[in-house]
């Protein structure tokens, strides 16, 4: 009873702070499943990331459109090609009233490198962070680093003297987890957590102490998973939930039809593409024969344009998707229009390819796909076999629930597929990302999704390079010229972007759509 | 009494370990819960070492060892969603699942038994036929189709009731309750209909069948013949000696309605054990279906044995053959 009655004052504080309209604005959304926590450095999924950035703010914040901002930082600047200084803001608090300095920052680098942190990989180039004083910081990276700030949105701040207090210092999960800080917060961000009940309801209150100015105009939000697409629709149309994503295509045009939402569409960041298996000398599928046709490219390209994807995208899709000739999206640092035109759909030519590579007779192969992980991806390879079958190549699709799917493509099973669907957003929003997990193979902690073992001398070069070059003209080029040597190699078959779908009712003014697929609560206004 | 009671719990024990080796020998079908629990960007090495830490390498008899070894101290491990103690994550979805049952079976009975006498008296009549073809329905039409119906008529055309959810509930002890509010009420109306429609007609058509049987009986002809009056016979007598049957199927379901749970709760997103199980089961959070099933099992045992005590309290045959003595 106490808390609610200071979240009430709290909020009524709030409420008059915004011009006197005593009105409490609540902001209520729904999607498939619930966060996987609030711990800043443990889990690293997307829609748990946009929750905990609601509380935790990094040095640098990630505006909705993917521009970057001032966040606990207000200026940067690079001292020399190893050294970045941070000047950090003043006058900031956190959530309990404690203050803001570059301590805080420093116990939050030493917390979030513990090697069961999965968000350490916003931080691995950095070496060291030296204080400077109480609001200026030194970065020191191990080498040039050109994609420090696009992975700096994704280093949460913790309260030094809060961790210590509650024994959350350490980052452990698996059988020792702790859940201290996986269930209590203490942020410096625009939103405090008032409870969260997992799988029931997570709710925030605005923070009328936050240092900048609201984009928003709420004084509380209530997040709930749905997981059933027919109840989350119907949550939306009788006016429960004011939000809601995914949106199932079969149902847009019933919400568009209504008169109290309408959903919003626009790209994801997401490519969904197939691969092959370009390294064993024997394809799983033809044992015995000694042969895999996946090495030779004319079989990769009479792949390529065996499918038609704009039948995909009209059938399967329902016009939700871009198709894509690149692994990356538009929106990803790197991205290069010039390279984004497909290579024609010809089954002609792909039967061609096919008798010039030795297989006019076609092959046995399995397509491996997940049934629950992307929007409609066993649809999607259902729309493949047939085309596949149509140029005489002898296809089956095997389609699974993703972890089962993830394990037998991945490195747990060492990659035991010949033929199979994924897809990828690159974390930092760069293609050195898409590079070093799914298009390159040598080197430390390289090609972890390769899992077709795809790999090209030129581009491996490339991407050393690239990961160190800090003239973005100069990345750019390169990162160009390793997407074409890709692309004409076919090293992997990239199908499209999925697009977004949410669903927004009627009491919502502005609610900016953010390509990650998820809500920050910072861009939202209701009417 | 004490010795049987005693009995059928060491039994209990034995069922609940057959479930646990059986449902962890299907763990291995249910895929490798690392990669949900790790983002895309982990490195081989944090997989692999959290594989170790989680104990997932090692061979099957050894998992079931330890998990057994864990389980007899009351210890579930901790779920890999949820990164709590499963014994603390059940315990909070007990209560709604409990209460959600305890609505569905409540109601299956308050209608069912009266609706059962009914159309087992007017056999004939047109009130019977209609009823009896409505409960076609119920028994045929899936569980998840009634509770989408449903919300489309009660939340999205009538705005009467929420979609999902559990409402407001009030907090007393470790146990959370919908029964103090208003809003809690209203949530649990749409799953306890949905989740009961089986069981109701179930138990209608059970009785109404006992009662035909009954009625042709000597005992209510002799009943009748010494002038007691419709109600006394229908009730006191008839009613009575369809007893035995209708509680031991009644006790069944509610073990069912538990089981069925799991469809009712993710269709409404109510917060229970079943909804809980299936998002373990997508995740493969291995220690929560083990300690689920376990639960489930341990249930379904009390049940049974309940049923077993009320034969006691209801049929006067068994009491009068245990104090005959010696079998």
């Amino acid at each position: 009873m106490h808390k609610f009655f200071g979240a009430a004052l709290v909020a009524g504080a709030v409420a008059l702070s915004l011009g006197g309209a005593a009105e409490a604005k609540t902001f209520r959304y729904a999607t498939t499943g619930d966060v996987l926590g609030l711990d800043p450095h443990i889990n690293n999924e997307g829609p748990t990331n946009t929750m905990k950035s609601n509380i935790y703010e990094g040095l640098i914040h990630r505006g909705w459109d993917l521009s970057l901002h001032p966040g606990l930082a207000t200026e940067w600047e690079q001292v020399n090609p190893t050294t970045w200084r941070f000047k950090l803001r003043q006058g900031v608090k956190f959530h309990d009233g404690s203050d803001f300095t570059a301590d805080d920052v420093l116990f939050s680098f030493e917390r979030i490198k513990q090697p069961q942190s999965e968000m350490s990989f916003a931080v691995n180039t950095i070496t060291e962070i030296k204080k400077v004083n109480d609001h200026e910081i030194e970065i020191i990276t191990g080498g040039p680093d050109p994609i420090l700030l696009l992975n700096m949105p994704n280093f949460f701040i913790m309260d030094k003297q809060w961790s210590e207090k509650n024994n959350t210092v350490t980052v452990e999960r698996g059988s020792t987890a702790k859940t201290y800080a996986n269930l209590n917060t203490n942020g410096t961000g625009p939103f405090k957590l008032i409870s969260w009940v997992p799988d029931t309801k997570l709710e925030v209150e605005a923070n009328a102490g936050w240092w900048g100015k609201p984009t928003h105009n709420l004084t509380k939000a209530v997040f709930t998973p749905i997981g059933n697409d027919a109840t989350r629709v119907a949550a939306l149309l009788s006016g429960e939930i004011d939000a809601m994503y995914p949106v199932p295509l079969q149902d847009v045009q019933r919400i568009n039809s209504s008169s109290s939402a309408k959903v919003l569409q626009g790209p994801e960041l997401r490519t969904i593409f197939l691969g092959f298996d370009q390294h064993r000398d024997e394809s799983l599928d033809m044992p015995g024969t000694g042969k895999n046709p996946f090495k030779d490219k004319r079989v990769r390209q009479a792949f390529y344009q065996a499918i038609d994807m704009e039948a995909i995208k009209r059938v399967v899709m329902r016009g939700a998707s871009a198709n894509t000739a690149l692994m990356i999206a538009p929106g990803i640092n790197g991205f290069d229009k010039a390279l984004n035109d497909r290579y024609p759909y010809d089954p002609e030519a792909a039967k061609k390819l096919l008798a010039e590579a030795g297989y006019p007779n076609g092959f046995p192969v399995t397509l491996d796909c997940p049934n629950d992980r992307y929007v409609n991806d066993e649809a999607i390879c259902l729309g493949v076999v047939p085309m596949i079958k149509r140029i005489g190549v002898d296809i089956k699709l095997n389609a699974q629930t993703k972890s089962l799917h993830f394990d037998k493509i991945g490195l747990k099973q060492g990659n035991n597929t010949s033929f199979y669907m994924l897809g990828w957003t690159p974390g930092s929003y760069d293609a050195l990302n898409m590079l070093e997990n799914i298009i390159t193979l040598d080197g430390k902690g390289q090609g972890t999704w390769n899992s077709g073992r795809y790999t090209n001398p030129r581009v491996e070069e490339l991407t050393d390079l690239i990961r160190v070059e800090t003239n973005q003209e100069k990345r750019n080029a390169m990162i160009s010229e390793a997407m074409k040597i890709h692309k004409e190699d076919f090293g992997h078959l990239p199908l499209h972007q999925q697009a977004l779908a949410w669903g927004v009712a009627s009491t919502v003014a502005d609610i900016k759509q953010r390509p990650q697929n998820d809500i920050d609560l910072r861009y939202v206004t209701l009417k | 009494m004490f010795a049987f009671i005693i009995r059928r719990l060491l039994q209990s024990l034995i069922v609940m370990m057959a479930v646990a080796f059986i449902s962890f020998s299907l763990f291995n079908f249910v895929g490798d819960p690392v990669n949900n629990m790790l983002g895309q960007e982990a490195t081989e090495e944090q997989r692999e070492a959290l594989r170790q830490d989680l104990g997932l390498n090692d061979p099957f008899p050894v998992q079931f060892a330890a998990f057994l070894g864990n389980a007899v101290q009351g210890d579930f491990g901790v779920s890999y969603r949820l990164s709590r103690p499963v014994s603390d994550v059940l315990a909070t979805r007990l209560p709604a699942t409990l209460e959600l049952v305890f609505v569905a079976a409540v109601l299956a009975l308050v209608i069912g038994l009266p609706l059962g006498v009914y159309t087992g008296l007017h056999r004939h009549g047109f009130g019977s036929k209609v009823l009896l073809t409505l409960s076609l329905i119920g028994i045929s039409l899936p569980t998840f189709l009634i509770g989408i119906v449903l919300i489309l008529i009660f939340a999205v055309w009538l705005g009467w009731l929420p979609s999902f959810g559990r409402g407001d509930t009030v907090q007393i002890g470790w146990w959370t309750t919908n029964f103090l509010t208003v809003s809690g009420w209203k949530s649990i109306i749409m799953p306890a209909v949905t989740l009961c429609l089986f069981q109701l007609t179930l138990i209608m058509r059970l009785v109404r069948a006992e009662m035909m049987e009954v009625l042709r009986t000597d005992y209510i002809k002799f009943a009748r013949a010494r002038g007691l009056s419709n109600r006394a016979v229908h009730f006191g007598h008839a009613l009575k000696n369809t007893m035995v049957p209708v509680i031991t199927i009644t006790g069944l379901q509610i073990g069912s309605l538990i089981a069925f749970a799991i469809i009712t709760e993710t269709v409404f997103q109510w917060p229970g054990m079943g909804l809980l199980f299936l998002q373990a089961i997508q995740f493969a959070d291995i220690p929560v279906m083990a300690a689920y099933l376990c639960l489930v099992a341990f249930i379904f045992v009390v049940i049974n044995l309940m049923v077993d005590l009320l034969y006691y309290a209801v049929d006067p045959r068994l009491r009068v053959e245990r104090s005959g003595g010696g079998h």
